[in-house]
């Protein structure tokens, strides 16, 4: 069986609106978490990662009537139409669009700017897919913080079965009241840039964004690609909101992703981790990842940069793997001060150049959900 | 690559109405509310289960048909769940941003994403098996196809549990149905979707 690859692709942020912008602000470790002192829910403000719509609207203006679409919607197809523009040739009649998101247009729930039917998820999927004329119907994935990545999961088996020759991948999350006071609520938003793995973390920071990828067989000239190998899910069956003492779902996931393609941990060059940086999900990370084998491979987590995107997070680091692989670049786990896990990991400290084959991307969220998935290096 | 794979079992929750393998197994006479429909059930099934009074309403009908569809027990822990709804979780949604102004409420937020009731049915059945949730405006039968087959020459899974599930403004509509290499009905499109009109006229 032929294997797909991670090909062109767009991230939508508030450091940048392209892959390429995105990158180049890594680099310069530049962070999308702000402070915000108008809100109710946090006395002294909170850090986020928060797109003015202006600013989207006078890139959307040449796509569409900003007036019509959502800030979601315009921030999704901005993303889409990158894709598009990188891809002349793509046959839109045989390219299926997966949406994954979590919460959607919520921001717009009880408001009445836009037709109330706005908040379905399905219905959002085909406002964006009528925009770009796809042929068959959209597909929606919406599995808490996996959903980015089970949604380039979906395109591959989805190929596989016939059902489209390549696949557009698209997700997107906003920083609505909703989800921030819910995540208030848990008592879970770090009262600074959010610090992933480290010693000195106090939760979350929350951010908006929006990527695209095309996903599909080999259809240009480039002498290196990404390739999709295989992932796999697994949930912890332990609760629904907290994550796994013994990091029983993610362990799960990794060694049977490992088991399914005959890979050793010592062969993973970079993983990408979750790192949301509260006290229990970093923990159950280190734990699954030394189960796994995992604690001398270099890792990092991106949520220093964006903050946590929920529906979209999987699909950029996913997205910023292909570019690690590709650049042979390790890039900075940002914000992170001395080890804050009981068990050893080999956090990313600095930008460092490095050849990198094969790399494995993690993901987990509420409702116990666990993904692996492998991404590879090849020479064609 | 062809395989042959077959519908096992199916549970519908409708109209008040509780179906099995397309026979009538429970009937709400009165008129009631949906919470008292769903706790009718309960005790008709003489189900035992504190957990289930803390759900959201759409967890607890997934609960529901998965204990009516499974007798209560799920042998084979390589069972994958694939899910799918129309509302995804926008019923509890509602709920929770009527306390946002007052006092967020994380007992209604943890609920406020629709794969929480895989959580919910993992949990109880010790499943750390493959989860995925889709979000179509309609029960997408060849959807459905197309991933679990997948998922079977993947060797992803051995069994599979699959659920549309939906639930808005106290409307729902539940068809649970398992998936195995043997036994039952031929597991194609027409089939799926002959088996989820089942109780129309």
């Amino acid at each position: 069986m032929s294997r797909n690859y991670l090909l062109s692709d767009s991230i939508i942020s508030p450091i940048g609106f392209s892959t390429k912008e995105n990158l180049a602000a890594i680099i310069r470790s530049e962070s999308a978490l702000k402070l915000h002192e108008n809100s109710k829910f946090f006395e002294n403000g909170f850090y986020a990662g928060l797109i003015e719509e202006s600013i989207i609207d006078e890139k959307f203006s040449r796509i569409g009537e900003p007036g019509y679409y959502t800030k979601l919607e315009k921030m999704i197809i901005l993303a889409i139409q990158q894709v598009l523009d990188k891809q002349p040739g793509l046959k839109i009649e045989n390219t299926g669009l997966i949406i994954s998101t979590t919460k959607g247009n919520i921001d717009q729930l009880g408001k009445t700017r836009y037709s109330p039917d706005r908040v379905y998820l399905w219905k959002m999927a085909e406002v964006i897919a009528d925009l770009f004329g796809f042929k068959t119907k959209p597909i929606l994935i919406s599995n808490a913080c996996i959903s980015g990545a089970l949604a380039i999961k979906a395109a591959n088996d989805l190929i596989s079965s016939g059902r489209f020759t390549n696949a557009i991948v698209a997700g997107g999350d906003l920083v609505s009241d909703f989800v921030l006071s819910g995540f208030q609520s848990f008592q879970a938003i770090s009262p600074e840039p959010c610090r992933p793995f480290s010693n000195d973390r106090q939760g979350v920071s929350l951010g908006e964004a929006a990527a695209a990828i095309l996903i599909g067989k080999a259809n240009s000239d480039a002498s290196e690609k990404v390739a999709y190998i295989d992932a796999t899910t697994a949930n912890d069956a332990n609760h629904i909101s907290g994550p796994s003492r013994t990091g029983e779902g993610l362990f799960q996931s990794i060694s049977r992703l490992f088991r399914n393609n005959n890979i050793k941990p010592y062969q993973i060059d970079f993983l990408s981790a979750h790192g949301t940086a509260t006290i229990y999900n970093d923990e159950m990370e280190a734990i699954a990842f030394n189960r796994a084998g995992l604690e001398q491979i270099p890792v990092n987590s991106f949520k220093g940069y964006y903050g946590h995107t929920l529906g979209t997070s999987a699909l950029i680091e996913s997205i910023l793997t292909k570019h690690s692989l590709l650049n042979g670049q390790l890039l900075n786990s940002l914000n992170y001060s001395a080890s804050g896990v009981s068990q050893g990991l080999n956090i990313i400290q600095k930008n460092e150049k490095r050849e990198l084959k094969l790399a494995l991307k993690t993901a987990s969220g509420f409702g116990g959900c666990n993904l692996a998935m492998l991404l590879k290096k090849e020479s064609i | 690559m062809s395989q042959d794979l077959y519908i096992t079992n199916s549970v519908l929750i409708r109209d008040s109405r509780v179906w099995k393998n397309e026979m009538l197994i429970f009937k709400n006479e009165n008129e009631v509310t949906f919470s008292k429909f769903l706790k009718a059930i309960y005790r008709h099934q003489e189900l035992k289960y504190p957990k289930f009074f803390k759900m959201d309403g759409l967890s607890k009908l997934g609960y529901l048909a998965t204990e009516i569809l499974t007798n209560g027990e799920i042998q084979n822990k390589s069972t994958a769940l694939v899910f799918a709804n129309s509302a995804s979780s926008l019923e509890t949604d509602e709920a929770y941003a009527q306390t946002i102004q007052d006092f967020p409420s994380p007992a209604l937020f943890v609920y406020t994403l629709p794969n929480i009731m895989l959580g919910e049915i993992s949990i109880r059945h010790q499943l750390k098996s493959e989860n995925i949730f889709f979000v179509s405006r309609e029960f997408d039968a060849s959807l459905f196809i197309d991933y679990c087959r997948v998922t079977f020459q993947q060797k992803k899974a051995e069994n599979m549990l699959c659920g549309w599930v939906d639930l808005h403004n106290n409307d729902y509509d539940v068809f649970l149905w398992q998936i195995a290499r043997s036994g039952g009905t031929d597991f194609n499109e027409e089939e799926l979707k002959k088996l989820y009109l089942s109780t129309h006229e």
